[in-house]
């Protein structure tokens, strides 16, 4: 049987840098090799903690929900199958630790938008005048706000395409539902989105 | 079902297709077909492409670039430690409780001593537990009500 170890180089430690995929880096954290695990946290944690500041919006929330999110997934990484998509099995867990989070901090009446730091950043462009720019910015303030608003799974879904950019597909296979229904949950979320913006489009 | 709510049905499902371009070629026709054939739905796929690209161009602050480096550690360290807690807990269970069986043991069995101090004895024990009890359940719940608790001091 093909295992990871005979894919080491000899002589280098079965450690995350002699790993080449998610597949290797699983298998190998399955055998108990803790180090290999860095493989998977180094290749996602920026994707997972702009998912978590997207979902919780705050800073310091998003870094330990990201980092709790990969603990719980090393403690039940055994019984995952390494033919599967780590980050779509991550993320399920990423989003049950936020959406708890949102519950609790909900319970205790504090907004997302309470909570949630500004976090925007425009991309500059040369080619724009600084009028224009501050009418962006200005506009972006405004898109966050009502996202900020927004139902939970409405935000997620606006996030997971606007924001990071998956596909339908993955989208599909990260919340486990048709395509279909990605599309039918993308256009209530945007509708929302839209009619907080009422002015946007007035 | 009238001619109008299927044309309207059938184009909430290709709007957002057509505004994040995921339509294949077929459905990129008949989705055209339908902005020419009604003035609503070019007004609407218009607003949505506006809302798209105001989403789309929002992009979060990056973070300090420490944190990259220092991340994988935190969650390495955490994982030791969760281990190591979880390891330290089993013995304590085991030895507090080895330790209460005996303890117990000795109390009740030893006939020297008088009914009053092993009353005594139960007594302070019992106000232990009560009080720490009382107070782990004030200490949870005052974190879980906390306002102020993700505010750094």
């Amino acid at each position: 049987m093909d295992t990871v170890e005979s894919t080491i180089k000899p002589g280098i430690p079965a450690g995350a840098f002699a790993i080449e995929n998610d597949r290797q880096a699983i298998i190998s954290c399955q055998q108990g090799n803790k180090q290999a695990f860095g493989f998977l946290v180094k290749k996602y944690m920026q994707r997972a903690y702009y998912t978590a500041l997207g979902l919780v919006g705050s800073h310091e929330n998003a870094v330990d929900l990201s980092q709790d999110a990969f603990i719980r997934a090393f403690r039940a990484i055994k019984k995952f199958d390494a033919e599967k998509n780590f980050f779509t099995w991550y993320y399920r867990i990423l989003r049950n630790l936020c959406f708890n989070f949102l519950r609790d901090r909900a319970r205790h009446a504090r907004s997302f938008s309470e909570v949630g730091e500004i976090t925007i950043n425009s991309m500059p462009d040369e080619s724009q005048n600084t009028a224009v720019m501050v009418e962006r910015n200005e506009l972006q303030q405004k898109v966050w706000d009502a996202l900020a608003k927004l139902k939970k799974h409405d935000r997620e879904i606006i996030i997971l395409k606007d924001i990071q950019d998956f596909s339908y597909k993955e989208i599909a296979e990260i919340l486990d539902c048709p395509i279909g229904t990605v599309m039918s949950r993308l256009y209530n979320a945007r509708k929302a989105l839209k009619a907080k913006l009422e002015r946007f489009y007035a | 079902m009238s001619h109008g709510n299927t044309d309207q049905d059938r184009f909430k499902i290709l709007l957002m297709g057509a505004v994040d371009n995921e339509l294949n070629a077929d459905e990129r026709k008949e989705f055209e077909r339908l902005l020419a054939d009604n003035p609503a739905f070019k007004k609407e796929y218009q607003e949505y492409v506006k809302l798209k690209e105001a989403t789309k161009n929002m992009k979060f602050k990056n973070p300090p670039a420490e944190l990259w480096d220092s991340y994988w550690l935190n969650v390495y360290n955490r994982i030791e430690r969760g281990l190591g807690w979880i390891l330290l807990s089993i013995g304590c269970i085991i030895l507090l409780t080895f330790a209460g069986y005996h303890f117990f043991r000795v109390i009740v069995f030893e006939a020297n001593l008088p009914l009053i101090i092993k009353i005594s004895i139960f007594s302070v024990i019992a106000g232990l537990a009560v009080l720490l009890v009382s107070i782990v359940r004030e200490r949870i719940f005052i974190y879980k009500s906390d306002p102020y608790k993700e505010i750094k001091r």
